[in-house]
């Protein structure tokens, strides 16, 4: 099979797990008790029950269930998610301002973390038994174990009130202004962390395993230096490995970004979520969910493809 | 340089050793690699580990010096290898006194009966001591609070052997449900396969596709916040990632020979299932359910730190938490109050730190039987 074939059947594969995620979503939302109308109503008992039919009408909140969930999935289709109740601004809208800041949050953690973990998970491998693999594995070990929201605060109480590099309320600027990148520090290094210490776990196994492979002994009898057969021959086996999590470390580094937000006050959709979800707006908190969700499908999907450029056999099942 | 001489010393006992090297070497196709795949998928859930394969190739050489009976079963060896593991007995230990100081920490009383009558904790766990001593809120620790006092006046320390309560016990009993759905539900699903595998994999990509937390978040928001919401907000799809890892055992299970002799002697699918085919496939997922029990835990302070979890003034890890934020943000007004932030934290940090050392020596031990099994099969 075609480079190309493989990833067509793989995004083909995925329609059919986003239908059912946007189901999962509808359902979990349609069981809540009480209607968001009926909550309206409540606050704001002059309404009356002919007022009453007509927003959940405006709403589409009178049809059976199905019905709900084949009119949502249509306009949830074309971008359209209904509105913020508490405001009647348009969910789109919402999620469209905050998403930007949450990816930029997650970038800058995978950078970070993919950044720092492949040097040290390598450093590790090959000189295992040594003091730097002892601190890598303390680290790393640290790092899957240390709740992450926790670690914020400590960075808070050490960075901010301690030693004062940063602001306890950062000024906003817009995320195109440069001293961005120095607010983003703190949350980015927080969200990356566990992720970093997995990959670092993870590719200091594999890496180990590669290097004792045949090839590699091969590589060294023939006379190649030491470096092009770790970055070259070694590593790329390697990280096939570390492919493999992939879907696991981005569901991590979204639900780190739920969390971490609301430690450091980032306005993304993270914590937006929690705001939704303490508000009842089910309209968000139905955007939001189903969007985390597509995100780690997609995530996945990029490093089946890339999995299937590292190691070709794969594209022969 | 070490090690080199250890492979030359490998030559003296060649015959022995070359087998094992078979055993290695035809992993890339045969049963080894399958099960390396599954490794994967257990390593993928959140800190899985590591250093399975390599460490049993570092130990190899005492693996020779210590050859032991055939009699000796693989669950035993796979024991006495986990209580060789100096970390993992620290961290059982941490595991064991946390678990024991958290049920002594108050009296528990059973419909009014007495039944643990020991108090570790100097203070009830919500009493504000303000109210009765010569004490103010955010007092630093001193040798009468040794984890200082919080914003409400409350004992930290007390606070902190109690909150071990909610969290380990929620992680214990939400692993003992998901583990016991997953097995039986991915058992199915491998062992039937064809298209009840398809589809009942497919509910299993639906749910691992969203993140746990965002999962429990939201079911905490529909049947909102309490002890058992939180049981069910982390079972209701915590099954799933156990469903995969055991289906993926059971396939490769069940194309072994004493399966295929158990079904052509007329065994019935129940018992060829449950009695040969699942206690074979369990082993990765004691390690999975070990360490879900740290992320559980996780989970659970997380939401109570987002004001998600048990009611506000619950002396829970997370929630605890969730107060010093707030003290945090509102401004360093009168010093820095860590100790408020620093104990429950460091308390969820060491329990999951230990769980997962724990883990990790059950994955390296559980490995080493598997590779000892193999060996054994192959020399017959």
């Amino acid at each position: 099979m075609t480079l190309r074939r493989y990833v067509l059947r793989r995004i083909l594969l995925i329609v059919p797990v986003l239908v059912g995620v946007s189901m999962l979503t509808f359902a979990l939302v349609s069981l809540t008790p009480g209607d968001p109308v009926s909550r309206m109503v409540a606050q704001n008992p002059s309404v009356t029950a002919a007022e009453e039919a007509q927003l959940r009408a405006q709403y589409g909140l009178d049809g059976p269930v199905w019905q709900q969930y084949l009119t949502w999935l249509g306009n949830v289709a074309t971008g359209d998610f209904g509105v913020v109740y508490g405001t009647d601004r348009p969910v789109s809208a919402v999620v469209g301002r905050r998403l930007p800041e949450t990816v930029a949050l997650g970038v800058f953690g995978w950078l970070f973390a993919v950044g720092i973990a492949i040097p040290t998970g390598i450093y590790a491998a090959v000189r295992k038994g040594s003091v730097g693999d002892t601190v890598s594995r303390v680290f790393a070990l640290s790092g899957v174990s240390i709740p992450n929201f926790w670690l914020g605060l400590v960075f808070v109480l050490v960075f901010v009130l301690w030693a004062g590099w940063w602001d306890v309320r950062p000024p906003r600027e817009p995320l195109t202004h440069p001293e961005t990148l120095w607010h983003l520090v703190l949350p980015g290094v927080t969200i990356g962390t566990a992720t970093c210490a997995s990959i670092m776990r993870v590719l200091r196994t594999s890496m180990a395993e590669e290097l004792n492979e045949e090839y590699v002994t091969a590589a060294r009898a023939k006379g190649l230096p030491e470096r092009q057969i770790v970055w070259k021959h070694a590593l790329r086996n390697a990280l096939s490995a570390v492919v493999t999590v992939v879907a696991t470390l981005t569901a991590g580094i979204v639900a780190g970004a739920v969390v971490v937000e609301v430690v450091f006050s980032w306005p993304g959709l993270g914590r937006e979520l929690v705001e939704a979800i303490h508000g009842h707006e089910i309209n968000l908190v139905v955007a939001i969910t189903l969007l985390t969700a597509v995100t780690v499908v997609v995530c996945n999907l990029l490093a089946d493809i890339i999995y299937a450029v590292l190691d070709p056999r794969i594209r022969y099942d | 340089m070490t090690e080199q001489r250890a492979d030359r010393g490998r030559i003296r006992i060649r015959g022995f050793e070359s087998e094992q090297g078979e055993t290695r070497g035809g992993s890339p196709d045969g049963a080894g690699s399958a099960r390396g795949g599954s490794a994967d998928r257990v390593r993928g859930t959140r800190g899985g580990s590591t250093d399975g394969e390599t460490s049993v190739r570092g130990d190899s050489r005492q693996w020779n010096s210590n050859v032991q009976p055939e009699s000796v079963s693989g669950w035993r060896r796979a024991l006495s290898r986990f209580a060789r593991n100096r970390e993992a007995l620290v961290g059982l230990l941490i595991v064991c006194s946390m678990l024991l100081v958290s049920i002594l920490a108050r009296p528990i009383e059973l419909w009014g009966v007495p039944i643990q009558p020991v108090s570790l904790a100097p203070y009830p766990p919500s009493e504000m001591l303000w109210l009765t001593q010569d004490v103010s809120a955010y007092d630093p620790p001193s040798a009468a609070h040794p984890m200082g006092l919080d914003g409400n006046g409350r004992d930290v320390f007390s606070r902190v052997l109690v909150g071990g309560r909610y969290s380990i016990s929620i992680g214990l009993v939400v692993v003992t449900i998901t583990s016991a759905i997953g097995i039986a539900y991915g058992s199915v699903a491998g062992y039937y396969g064809d298209w009840v595998d398809e589809l009942l994999m497919r509910v299993v990509d639906m749910i691992l596709a969203f993140p746990d937390l965002v999962l429990a978040l939201v079911v905490v928001a529909l049947f909102g916040n309490g002890y058992w919401q939180l049981v069910l907000a982390f079972s209701l799809f915590g099954w799933a990632s156990y469903a995969r890892v055991i289906r993926g055992e059971v396939l490769e299970v069940k194309e072994t020979e004493y399966v295929v002799a158990a079904k052509a002697l007329g065994a019935s699918d129940r018992s060829v299932l449950f009695k040969h085919i699942v206690p074979n496939a369990v082993p990765p997922v004691v390690v999975l359910a070990t360490l879900n029990i740290g992320t559980v835990v996780i989970g659970v302070a997380s939401l109570g730190f987002l004001g998600l979890g048990l009611p506000p003034a619950t002396a829970e890890w997370g929630t605890m938490l969730e107060g010093a934020r707030d003290a945090i943000v509102q401004g360093p007004g009168g010093g820095i109050h860590w100790w408020v932030t620093v104990f429950p934290g460091g308390a969820i940090f060491a329990f999951v730190l230990s769980i997962n050392l724990i883990g990790d020596a059950i994955t390296d031990a559980l490995d080493a039987r598997a590779t000892d099994s193999r060996a054994r099969f192959e020399r017959r």
